[in-house]
């Protein structure tokens, strides 16, 4: 088990490294790092003297090796636009990013397991063939779709709640929330929704298909031959062993719902990390865009490491299989 | 000659007629009616020049007057705009037609180039075993871990930055296929790898290796057709997730400039309209874009089930 973490750990550093080779070579690269960050009447000379300064001189290992570790520590440099430092605008937007995504994906596993073991249980059932269809219509609408359908309906026909931006927010020093005010948390509606909407016919597929899949095992009929109620078999016995892999891909998802936050909030204006970023590449704005990418790719790296790992902890049948 | 192409015909009906695909199509409502929606769909894409009311694109025809009119069945609507029109006076049924041209151009070489890439790499990856499947096989993975609109979203904003401002114009078109295409090839790689391998150590594959055939003439007429089935279906489905993600970066302003509007831009123009009631401009290319992936998507889920037989 220890050489598998250690492959994976390998795998995700690898991974790290060439992420940061791509975003330091548009840093670099893309424009010139000078002509950025002083004026027009900078002297040729005055200009060679801040190249060297900065290193810019280097040899490109050592120039990669200054970059990470500025990177590891968040810093990324100024903003072009904004002229701030990118990582103060980051951790400005984190906890918007960051409460919007957790209160989706509470909200779609919430609704969508319930949803996935009725599905599973009531085959036949009316409602589970309306579930089912309504499900595949969600797969196929896409995020912003359903973002402008709701403005349209509850910002623009009833207006009865906002359709942009976080309304009052209240600073807790290194967090910024808005579950403390009513206009805060009328704002995270319509966003947390649209967000939901798709994880939640994934979880619900997926819990029907893996509780599905239990129920046919055998000692599930043995259960029934012995006698227990449907229910304890189904809610004792069929959902427990449906719920290892639930709660990974859960896990895993979490992930592409702070990637898909992004289109979230640029459809309700909701002043998130996605909303800085889709903002940088409008502007060419290249050390947010660098940061963002080294972000979200640490994100995703850490979260896949993590549930691999529990995975393999969890259930003990993977650890004689992927010892090796 | 007319004879020949005559039994051909009839051979051909007579094939179709025994084909349990075929059949499963015939009694399936939903796959008729999704690949109806779908055909209809392209078939407006296509003859757009022909059967739009009028030419968004030529600027000589507009006509400010028009600007901003509800559909012709509302107050104030005018019977030459069915849909209404845009702030530029510009009807709305034509730019959905020219919009759905861009779209469908855009998914259907994304997925074709995307398929062309997976395909390879996975033949390859199959077929030569070793080092080189094992450093595919971990790219694909690694990619894999990303959600396919993120990565597309990625290379084209990297592209946005890297080219310059009037080069990215002329070549937006060309950079959102290639984000497209590059953000979906892994799972045509692994599907294709899975069945190369079931299928390399058959006879027929050991018979070409025996009388010295090369590895790619093997690899491509003789073990590529074997393996395309599945191929078809993930193409199917990855239609409509091209689509929505083109739709998704032109919606985002990332995507398709104004000057070649596709869906996805059209609903990003109206959206600013939203609040001033113009809901006409967003709304029916928003319709429009979920008829398409809903058919595709609809017509993709029966073609899997159909063709698994594991299913029947």
């Amino acid at each position: 088990m220890l050489t598998f973490i250690a492959k994976r750990l390998i795998q995700s550093v690898l991974v790290m490294i060439a992420v940061g080779l791509i975003t330091f070579a548009l840093l670099r690269f893309v424009g010139d790092p000078i002509s950025n960050m002083v004026g027009q009447d900078t002297s040729v000379a005055e200009r060679a003297q801040l190249k060297e300064d900065l290193g810019l001189n280097d040899p490109f290992v050592i120039q990669f090796a200054n970059f990470a570790k500025n990177a590891v520590q968040g810093e990324f440099g100024l903003s072009y636009t904004l002229r701030v430092p990118v990582s103060q605008l980051l951790s400005e937007r984190i906890p918007a990013t960051l409460e919007l995504s957790i209160l989706s994906a509470m909200l779609a596993l919430f609704i969508g397991m319930p949803m996935g073991i009725y599905t599973a249980i009531h085959k036949d059932s009316w409602l589970t063939k309306l579930f089912l269809s309504s499900s595949l219509v969600g797969v196929s609408l896409p995020t912003f779709l359903i973002g402008i359908l709701l403005i349209l309906l509850f910002g623009v026909v009833f207006r009865w709640l906002p359709t942009f931006g976080r309304g009052e927010v209240v600073d807790l020093g290194w967090w910024s929330t808005g579950l403390l005010t009513w206009s805060g948390i009328k704002s995270l509606i319509l966003p947390t929704i649209t967000l939901a909407i798709f994880q939640l016919t994934l979880i619900m597929r997926l819990v029907r298909a893996e509780m599905l899949e239990v129920l046919r095992t055998d000692y599930i009929k043995f259960g029934r031959a012995r006698g227990l109620s449907m229910k304890s078999i189904h809610y004792r016995h069929a959902l427990k062993n449906t719920l290892i892999p639930v709660i990974t891909i859960t896990g895993l998802q979490l992930g592409s719902i702070i990637a898909f936050a992004l289109i979230t909030e640029s459809v309700f204006q909701w002043p998130g990390m996605g909303l800085l970023f889709i903002q940088a590449i409008g502007n060419a704005d290249v050390p947010i865009m660098a940061a963002y990418l080294v972000l979200i790719a640490f994100i995703f790296v850490a979260i896949n490491l993590l549930v691999d790992i529990l995975y393999v902890v969890l259930d003990p049948r993977l650890r004689t299989t992927v010892g090796d | 000659m007319q004879n020949e192409n005559l039994s051909l015909y009839q051979d051909f009906r007579r094939r179709l007629a025994d084909n349990d695909i075929w059949y499963s199509f015939k009694h399936t409502p939903m796959a008729y009616i999704s690949a109806i929606a779908g055909l209809t769909m392209i078939a407006l894409a296509v003859f757009a020049p022909l059967i739009a009311p009028q030419n968004p694109f030529d600027l000589a025809s507009l006509d400010l007057f028009d600007a901003s009119m509800p559909p012709s069945w509302m107050d104030q609507g005018d019977p030459r705009f069915l849909l209404g029109t845009d702030d530029q006076g510009r009807g709305i049924l034509s730019t959905i037609f020219y919009g759905l041209r861009i779209s469908l151009f855009v998914g259907f070489t994304s997925v074709f180039l995307s398929l062309l890439i997976g395909v390879s790499l996975g033949l390859i990856s199959g077929y030569v075993g070793g080092r080189v499947d094992s450093i595919i096989m971990r790219i694909a993975d690694v990619q894999l871990s990303f959600p396919a609109i993120l990565i597309a979203l990625l290379i084209d904003g990297v592209f946005r930055t890297v080219l310059s401002k009037e080069i990215h114009e002329d070549l937006a078109l060309y950079v959102v296929i290639f984000a497209i295409a590059i953000s979906g090839w892994v799972q045509y790689a692994r599907t294709v790898r899975s069945s190369v391998m079931t299928e390399k150590i058959k006879e027929y594959v050991q018979a070409g290796q025996v009388i010295g055939l090369g590895s790619a003439r093997i690899m491509i007429k003789h073990i590529l057709p074997n393996v395309l089935g599945p191929v078809f279906v993930i193409g199917t489905l990855h239609l409509a997730l091209a689509i929505i993600i083109e739709a998704t970066l032109s919606f985002l302003g990332v995507g398709l400039p104004p000057t070649t509007p596709s869906l996805g831009t059209l609903i990003r123009i109206g959206n600013e309209y939203l609040f001033s009631g113009e809901w006409w401009i967003t709304i029916f290319p928003g319709l429009t874009l979920i008829i398409v992936s809903l058919s595709v998507n609809l017509f993709g889920d029966w073609l899997r089930d159909a063709l698994n037989p594991k299913l029947q």
